[in-house]
């Protein structure tokens, strides 16, 4: 690791709170996508279904 | 213009009826004079420095107090869906709905101001700064207000909301009007933040009606 | 009409509409995730590294240079994400369009995001600096009322129940506030201008290549991040929104099915 200088702590912690804000962030969307997704599977393993996906297999296919 | 001014008096005239929210705001008004001196201290000189600063924060406060019946009532009983047919856009009705909102909050608080100057220690000049300031100024902030309000009308537990957002939005009226009160003793920059003021009021007024009727047609649907 | 938030019969009128209809775009966009979470990996790895190991430090700020390579994409993040949710605003009011409310409410929570991220660097580098945490500078101040008005259009988002109402309303407010962003910004540099002497100025600096390099790649980096973000959340919402109406429908159907048997049993 390269020396950071006297100003090391400054530089260290910025890098680290960009890095868990980042992260945190990212572990929402990812999670809110997951879950959506997963709502969307229970209701069509339960057989409900919107109308126009019934002719468009495709788009119907993608969410499992 | 007959029909703007018929919803202009009928505003007032229902204000007028039931005037316990106006004279409410006016009471929060005061009160906030009151306390500030109590939290700061009676130092006369800090006070007197500070006074214009107080007005803006407490006339800001109690605008944004009595925002959520601007529009709720209306909305409520069905008279904002029968303006959408009445003859005039809905547009001019927000603009009347921009003037009688300022009658019915700005105004009163204005006129109050001599109160909170007397115990607020303020000089005269300073006074005569601060209420050009306020009267140049508080259009901005009906209008403003009048948007917080028109975005938050169906929102059940809006109440809260519309301060929220319209605080930020409000920086620039404080930031010139305090400027422009407190520099009294004829320094360069009280002119420009007067006419800096005036301009916003200006810009606001004219371009919240459009903003105001876009979210009420938005919420009526 | 709630049950037709997203009409599946419309008409493409050009290619545009065509590819931004909300099912054709759960079609395409899917193929963008990967590609874009592999450039984003790829230009960080790059950018860090240079930010890191070949990057000198300035001459004047030493190596606290660093922190700006996360500071100023952010920063610069911070208001095009406001731009991307303005211009998707004009689309919502004007067309109508449901992916444009859509983009509009899947970017204001990663705008606060990257916002915040903004000023929590910048008070870490200005600590070193400038010797203060905060000051009131202008580009400071209008930075945490833009913070402020992400947080207030996330609030209301939340607050609207039925949300392709709200998109419109949230759509006349955000662009309220795109018109207020430049007043703001005077106001306060004028504020900042009459009440402190500017000891402090970001003008001067020098910025030299190897130190524009690595700035230029970490923008690229979270810019990715950002679309990359921005996409999968957008998906998320649409799904939301599908699902919602899906619950819906059944709770009528069935509604209506348990009440057409008790109509039934009354009757036998």
């Amino acid at each position: 690791m390269i020396d950071l200088g006297p100003h090391a702590i400054f530089i260290i912690s910025s890098y680290v709170g960009a890095f868990l804000v980042t992260a945190i962030m990212i572990a929402w969307v990812w999670t809110n996508s997951k879950n959506q997704q997963a709502r969307l599977d229970d209701l069509q393993r339960m057989g409900i279904y919107r109308r126009s996906d019934k002719n468009t297999p495709d788009i119907a296919e993608e969410t499992k | 213009m007959r029909a703007f001014l018929i919803v202009i008096g009928r505003d007032l005239q229902l204000a007028i009826k039931n005037g316990g929210a106006t004279l409410t705001q006016l009471i929060f008004f005061i009160s906030i004079g009151v306390i500030m001196p109590i939290a700061i201290g009676p130092d006369k000189q800090i006070l007197a420095d500070l006074a214009p600063a107080i007005i803006w924060i407490a006339a800001l406060l109690s605008t944004l107090l009595g925002l959520d019946r601007l529009f709720v009532a209306d909305h409520e009983d069905g008279t904002l869906l029968s303006l959408h047919h009445a003859s005039i856009s809905l547009t001019s009705i927000s603009a009347a709905k921009i003037i009688s909102h300022w009658l019915i909050t700005a105004l009163p608080l204005i006129l109050a101001t001599p109160l909170l100057a007397v115990m607020l220690f303020m000089e005269l000049p300073q006074f005569l700064a601060t209420i050009t300031a306020l009267l140049l100024g508080t259009p901005a902030l009906a209008a403003l207000g009048a948007i917080g309000a028109a975005i938050s009308v169906t929102l059940k537990r809006g109440g809260m909301v519309a301060p929220i957002l319209i605080l930020p939005l409000a920086i620039p009226i404080l930031i010139f009007g305090v400027s422009a009160a407190n520099s009294f003793a004829g320094a360069q920059t009280s002119s420009s933040a007067m006419l800096f003021l005036g301009a916003i009021s200006l810009l606001a007024v004219a371009f919240a009606p459009f903003a105001i009727s876009l979210a009420l047609k938005a919420a009526e649907e | 009409m709630n049950a037709n938030k997203m009409p599946s019969t419309n008409k493409p009128k050009n290619w545009f509409s065509a590819l931004a209809h909300p099912g054709v775009f759960l079609g395409w966009s899917r193929h963008f995730i990967r590609p874009l979470i592999f450039l984003t990996l790829i230009s960080f790895a790059i950018g860090l590294w240079f930010a890191f190991f070949n990057s000198p430090p300035d001459y004047q700020m030493g190596e606290t240079v660093r922190i700006m390579y996360i500071h100023v994409p952010n920063a610069w993040l911070a208001q095009m994400v406001y731009s991307i949710m303005a211009i998707s605003a004009i689309g919502s009011l004007v067309w109508r369009h449901p992916l444009a409310d859509v983009a509009m409410k899947a970017a204001a929570p990663l705008g606060a995001a990257f916002t915040a991220i903004a000023l929590f660097t910048g008070a870490l580098w200005g600590r070193p600096t400038w010797g203060t945490y905060w000051e009131w500078d202008g580009r400071m101040t209008s930075t945490l009322v833009l913070f402020l008005m992400y947080l207030g259009l996330v609030a209301l988002w939340n607050t609207f129940s039925d949300q392709s109402k709200g998109a419109r309303i949230i759509a006349v407010f955000t662009l309220v506030g795109a018109i207020n962003i430049p007043i703001i910004k005077f106001s306060v540099e004028w504020w900042n201008a009459l009440h402190q002497p500017s000891i402090i100025s970001t003008q001067g600096l020098s910025m030299p290549a190897e130190i524009y390099t690595p700035l230029l790649i970490m923008t690229l980096a979270f810019s990715l991040l950002f679309f990359t973000l921005h996409l999968v959340n957008m998906r998320a919402e649409i799904f939301r929104r599908r699902a919602n109406t899906l619950e819906r429908q059944h709770v009528i159907e069935n509604a209506q099915a348990s009440a057409a048997n008790n109509g039934k049993g009354e009757n036998k």
